[in-house]
């Protein structure tokens, strides 16, 4: 009786048991050698040796700080210019997609079938100096007008400058945007537009007192999902980036395989992983709640 | 010099005598595997040191070979991307002859990008205790070779099995100074480093390496983000010779680079031949051969070896440790130094071969071409001086620096962040 009783009790944790193994294997454990790698002085040829030498630490910030911030401001411009973006066309195929919904949704994931890198290759041909997009700017006689707000560098190009890497970024990422976005417009019941206008609310109120904060856990969703990746990523600023566009991915990739620099790399994921981790939950609290997880899945 | 192997540290050559570490051993030394790592045992491990004297290790290098006397009918061969001959079935035709005159299949991949992130690829696998899967590796000389060296990643050759690669290899690649006395490789093809430019956008003649510090090229100058040919082009370029150079210079050559710095729109990684032909870059550092198969397939550039002088590397065939057909390795490294088969691959690689012996053999193509672009072509090549240097050229050029662990470290710290950062 109490036997079975006890086991009863104890069935939920084997049954979440596995997800724990999962976690603990791959993410604590790695984690935690990585904290270990971080601290450890030495090089390839005679190892590295644990000396909780924490200065790597200091050294790597010092060395890297441009790119550490660089790759947050990047972050920051190319989420906001997703969320610009992303929102109404969620908020199109949420509401107006009727029953082709479903086919607006793959049309959105289509390009995903298509290599990262040979999408973002392919923004280069667009790009470069002689290529579709400043031809173009070029016969439409816009080029001087692109210079002067910047779009376009000084020296005639859009290759290897911040906006291509920003503008890769954000179309990469959009989808990452758009779909938690529209997950929550989804959900949202349209009766509730028309009780907001039986009770006088024009459509610019029913959508900023009704649609905008129902939808605001998406949101949230979206931007988590958009700047952890994009603030950490390093393919965009290889293919489309030149010599001042290098973020923290790049630094920490060069110094895990190229230099086999172990511990800097380590240090500098450490470094990248903390202040994520402090902007999410900052960013948590400036949005009024203070269960991210809670947030985010809702 | 009796025997190749006199003179070397022991160390250096033992460990690839061994072709099996235990599964003890091989957790031991499991590098940054997650698991293979205990955050008790505090450390990842140096390469295991030797304790075997000269003697020895050179009884289990005989010993070694003598184990693996007969072909296994398999070669896997790893090698950089268009460096080989290819057919109008996009196959090698020189491979299906190796086929055909040996019985041994070849499995060929085109998977070595450059040398800093390959390495970083097969290290781990190596430290490891595990075979990364190719018996032919090739690699350019420099820091990476060094260090595949030193860490007894590479199986020194079967100098008994070389009788055309030592009747028929140049002088620039037999005994170089990168490997005494060809312990563990063989050239596969050689370079220079030079400039390049696309003379549509620039209407003067380029001489010199002051030409990459132009500011009127602002913006479409190329480089590359390697350790090796931008340091060492520098330092040709402020008038030194690189295979001397003191740290006093690497100074000095890194502050010209950092001038040239916001110049610069790219430090590129094997990809600056297509934005040089679109006009994306006017003029860029680049390899010899790089250029010269550009222009045959319809761009128009030129390529200089600059009067101040200008880097010679070679990339290296070796095998790697714990290859599973070292025999078929050997068997076909000694193969492509018959100057009938180098040929086979110059008139497609053009780069500088390893076996003059071709350059008659290529005149004696290009007289018996039937059209007319092949007889150009073929009459192009033989009298190249990008394939086959004069001794005026061999004098203005240099091999890099060599350097050991100590200078290694200042050397990356001076020149990495330029390009890195």
């Amino acid at each position: 009786m109490t036997w079975s009783r006890l086991r009863a009790k104890l069935a939920p944790y084997w049954l979440v048991l596995p997800a724990w193994l999962w976690l603990v294997i791959f993410f604590v454990v790695p984690t935690l050698v990585m904290l270990s790698v971080s601290t450890m002085t030495g090089n390839l040829l005679d190892g590295f040796k644990q000396t909780w030498h924490w200065s790597t630490y200091s050294h790597g910030w010092s060395l890297y700080h441009v790119q550490f911030v660089r790759s947050i401001v990047y972050g920051l411009i190319a989420t906001a210019l997703c969320l610009v973006i992303a929102y109404p066309v969620a908020y199109w195929i949420a509401f107006r997609g009727g029953r082709h919904k479903s086919s607006l949704l793959f049309l959105l994931l289509l390009p995903f079938f298509v290599s990262f890198v040979i999408r973002t290759q392919s923004w280069g041909f667009i790009l470069s100096d002689h290529g579709l997009a400043l031809n173009w700017a070029r016969d439409l006689h816009v080029l001087g007008l692109l210079k002067d707000v910047h779009l376009v560098s000084s020296s005639g190009s859009i290759l290897q400058t911040p906006v291509a890497v920003v503008g890769g970024l954000v179309y990469n990422f959009l989808p990452f945007t758009v779909l938690p976005i529209y997950v929550a417009l989804e959900r949202v019941d349209p009766a509730l537009l028309e009780a907001s206008s039986d009770l006088y609310a024009n459509k610019a109120s029913a959508f900023s007192k009704v649609v905008l904060p129902l939808s605001m856990p998406g949101v949230f969703a979206a931007v988590l999902l958009t700047f952890v990746p994009v603030a950490s990523d390093y393919v965009n600023a290889t293919i489309l980036g030149g010599t001042k566009t290098t973020m923290i991915g790049n630094i920490i990739q060069t110094e895990y395989f190229t230099n086999s620099d172990y511990p800097t790399a380590a240090a500098l994921s450490f470094i990248l992983m903390a202040a994520l981790l402090i902007g999410v939950f900052a960013y948590a609290r400036a949005l009024g709640t203070e269960d991210v997880l809670e947030m985010a899945a809702r | 010099m009796n025997s190749p192997l006199d003179g070397l540290p022991p160390d250096l050559v033992r460990g690839l005598t061994s072709p099996r570490l235990s599964r003890r051993r091989a957790l031991q030394i499991g590098g940054l595997s997650a698991l293979g790592l205990s955050l008790a045992a505090c450390g990842i491990p140096a390469a295991p040191g030797s304790k075997l004297g000269l003697h020895a290790a050179r009884e289990q290098i005989t010993k070694f070979w003598m184990q693996h006397a007969k072909n296994t009918g398999q070669l896997n061969f790893e090698n950089w991307p268009l460096y080989i001959d290819v057919g109008k079935g996009n196959d090698h035709p020189s491979l299906d002859l190796f086929t055909k005159q040996t019985g041994i299949k070849v499995k060929y991949d085109e998977g070595i990008q450059d040398d800093d992130s390959y390495f970083g690829k097969i290290q781990p696998v190596l430290a490891a205790g595990q075979s990364i899967g190719w018996d032919i590796i090739v690699i350019t000389n420099g820091i990476y070779l060094d260090r595949l060296v030193n860490l007894d990643y590479l199986i020194p050759l079967d100098q008994n099995a070389m009788p055309n690669f030592y009747a028929n290899a140049s002088p620039l690649v037999l005994d170089p100074s990168f490997d005494r006395g060809n312990v563990y490789t063989m050239a596969w093809q050689s370079g220079m480093t030079g400039i390049a430019y696309n003379p549509k956008y620039i209407d003067r003649e380029i001489t010199s390496w002051e030409d990459l510090q132009d500011p009127a090229f602002r913006g479409k100058i190329g480089m590359f983000a390697d350790i090796e040919d931008t340091p060492n082009s520098a330092l040709c370029a402020i008038g030194v010779n690189p295979e001397t150079s003191t740290e006093a210079d690497w100074r000095k050559a890194a502050d010209w680079l950092k001038k040239q710095r916001p110049l610069v729109r790219k430090y590129y990684q094997q990809d600056y031949v297509a934005p040089l032909s679109k006009g994306d870059l006017w003029i860029s550092l680049a390899w010899s051969g790089d250029i010269f198969q550009a222009n045959a397939s319809g761009s128009n550039l030129k390529f200089v070896v600059p009067k101040e002088g200008a880097p010679l590397w070679t990339d290296n065939m070796c095998i790697p440790v714990h290859a599973q057909h070292p025999r078929d390795a050997m068997t076909y490294m000694d193969w492509v130094y018959q100057p009938k088969i180098a040929t086979l691959l110059a008139e497609y690689i053009n780069y500088i071969t390893p076996v003059p012996a071709t350059q008659p053999l290529i005149m004696a193509d290009a007289k018996a071409a039937k059209s007319k672009d092949d007889k150009e072509f073929y009459t192009q090549l033989a009298e190249s001086p990008l394939i086959f240097p004069s001794k005026a050229d061999y004098s203005k050029l240099h091999r890099y620096r060599v350097l050991d662990s100590a200078e290694e470290q200042v050397w990356d710290s001076l020149f990495e962040p330029i390009y890195q950062s």
